[in-house]
């Protein structure tokens, strides 16, 4: 078996996401190789060659693949496919773009976001929203999977691979970047914070969010993040969305204030290892899988809970 | 410039599921089924086009048992133009899905294909990309705003570090994320109105298409049960607590 894992990065730091994915590649067993595809990203690959496991890093650098553009990338991996029996990468935003592409170029089902590995060919995965978890066993020669990181950990990084570069793949020139808005923020990443503090509807407004949350997030160490009704009413922004169709986490402690417990919200945050609720509506369904429930106003509990820390 | 609207018909959303006690799978006897929420904002969006005049047909097309008519006739009372139903009674993979999805594009030839970007039953988000790759066109997927420019289009796309605009040409593949629209409600009028419009049924077997699954399910499980903890009293005796666990 010899393994292929896509890096996530962004051309400067290699995401500590990947080193989790490497966990779920190590479980499977076979070489294992990294594939750094970006541009001036030879910091990226120096990353990749110290983690643990990793018997070589790939680095294929180009101005098409800067941006991880499905197409390009799905195209680099294809004229690496014969060497390997199966293409790994994180669940996150290009994972989820870029490994589908490249299952239907290889003919084969892609195995979707498992939790767990059971055999070299047999899975975990939720559906329904975490509602069911499903076990499935791959029959196609070539398997592609992506991994939900919060369910492994990291690989260590002990390691010295060796970094091989390869020549840049031919132009697509399907798609082209144009500009990206992403969120700068000194705070830890939301699917890595060991603390995520997260805010519901209840908030009323942006100001209110922002001043009642950063305080304690920066207290805390913590990541905020917000529930799908938060970032609807523009409380906070897309990226911070926890859930079923936003990220899921799984912090040693959630910190849930004035979200209720939709289903759909519970589905991105109930690996936590504790989770407190804060919320006024002692019946809002969040208390149900809360190790800790307090029943508040949070205007007022969420000032106190800064100051007693 | 013609789109295609590829949706599914799932346990509706509000729901709570049931998973059979045996493992075989769950529940879906007696259930309440709607269209994919993802489907109803790709299809809204083509709607919006249609009304914007920059599209001429939209159709939707969906691969299942002859109920899905009705999720088809849905999205007819929304405002799709014509309807395709490939009747099959075997569930099929997202892989098989896109085979038979890439010969109806073939033979419809649209410009556009708009795909919700994931099922909330078997949560794969894999269909559009697929399609993307058989067809080798661009892919614009989880997309939250969308701008037509002649013969190519202006994605905005939710990703993990906040928002990445792209630009694909045309033709394309773009799956939607939830926040790129609000669907509407349907009209009686509509609904009725809906019953009129052509819906085509084709059998998967026409197709000649291998939908044999490459994963073999070998269970479905009840995910693990989180029970309540304790209510505390006092924000104080909830730093308390979360001292004493080394938490905070």
């Amino acid at each position: 078996m010899t393994i292929l894992v896509l890096a996530e990065h962004n051309n400067v730091e290699l995401s500590i996401e990947t080193a989790k994915a490497l966990d779920a590649a190590t479980q499977i067993g076979g070489e294992i190789h990294v594939l750094v595809a970006g541009f001036n990203a030879m910091a990226v690959a120096k990353q990749a060659a110290k983690l643990d496991n990793v018997a070589k890093v790939i680095l294929a650098q180009s101005q098409e693949l800067e941006h991880c553009l499905a197409e390009p990338v799905a195209a680099l991996i294809m004229s690496l496919a014969d060497n390997y029996n199966m293409f790994m990468s994180c669940a996150s935003s290009n994972g989820k773009n870029i490994m589908p592409r490249v299952a239907a170029l290889l003919d084969v089902m892609q195995i979707s976001e498992i939790i767990e590995v059971l055999s070299a060919d047999s899975f975990k995965r939720p559906i329904y929203a975490g509602n069911a978890i499903l076990s499935v066993q791959s029959l196609d020669e070539k398997k592609v999977i992506t991994v939900r990181t919060s369910s492994f950990s990291s690989v260590g990084t002990s390691n010295d691979a060796p970094i091989e570069e390869i020549a840049e793949p031919s132009e697509i020139g399907l798609s082209s970047f144009v500009n990206a808005q992403y969120s700068d923020s000194a705070r830890p990443d939301l699917t890595a914070a060991k603390i995520v503090i997260s805010g519901g509807r209840a908030f009323g407004s942006a100001e209110k969010f922002n001043e009642l949350l950063n305080p304690l997030a920066d207290r805390l160490g913590a990541a905020i993040g917000a529930s799908r009704a938060a970032v609807d009413a523009g409380y906070a922004n897309n990226d911070l969305q926890v859930g079923q169709t936003g990220k899921i986490v799984a912090p040693d402690l959630y910190i849930a204030c004035g979200i209720s417990g939709a289903i759909q919200h519970v589905a991105g945050m109930s690996s936590s290892k504790t989770i407190v609720a804060i919320n006024k509506d002692a019946d809002a369904p969040i208390f149900q899988i809360a190790d800790y429930g307090l029943v508040a106003d949070l205007f007022e509990a969420l000032p106190e809970l800064e100051k007693s820390l | 410039m013609k789109i295609l609207v590829p949706i599914k018909r799932v346990i509706d959303y509000k729901v709570k599921i049931n998973v059979k006690a045996d493992g075989s799978g769950v529940q879906l006897d007696n259930v309440k089924m709607s269209m994919n929420p993802f489907d109803e904002n790709s299809l809204e969006e083509a709607i919006k086009l249609k009304e914007a005049g920059k599209a001429d047909e939209v159709i939707v097309v969906s691969i299942g048992c002859a109920k899905v008519a009705e999720t088809l006739r849905a999205g007819l009372a929304m405002g799709a133009d014509r309807a395709i139903l490939v009747q099959s009674e075997e569930i099929l993979e997202p892989l098989a899905v896109a085979k038979i999805l890439k010969i109806i594009a073939e033979e419809e030839k649209p410009d556009l294909i708009i795909l919700g970007k994931q099922a909330i039953d078997d949560d794969n988000n894999q269909t559009g990309q697929m399609l993307a790759a058989m067809l080798n066109y661009a892919q614009a997927t989880f997309a939250y705003k969308l701008e037509l420019n002649g013969d190519s289009a202006n994605v905005t796309r939710e990703v993990d570090g906040g928002l990445q605009t792209i630009n694909i040409k045309l033709p394309a593949i773009i799956t939607t994320d939830l926040r790129i629209n609000k669907p509407r409600f349907t009209s009686l009028p509509n609904i009725i109105k809906a019953k009129k419009k052509p819906l085509e049924i084709k059998s998967i077997a026409d197709f000649n298409v291998d939908i044999s699954p490459r994963l073999k399910i070998l269970n479905t499980q009840e995910p693990p049960v989180r029970t309540a903890g304790i209510i505390v009293g006092t924000v104080a005796e909830l730093v308390e607590k979360l001292k004493a666990k080394s938490l905070v």
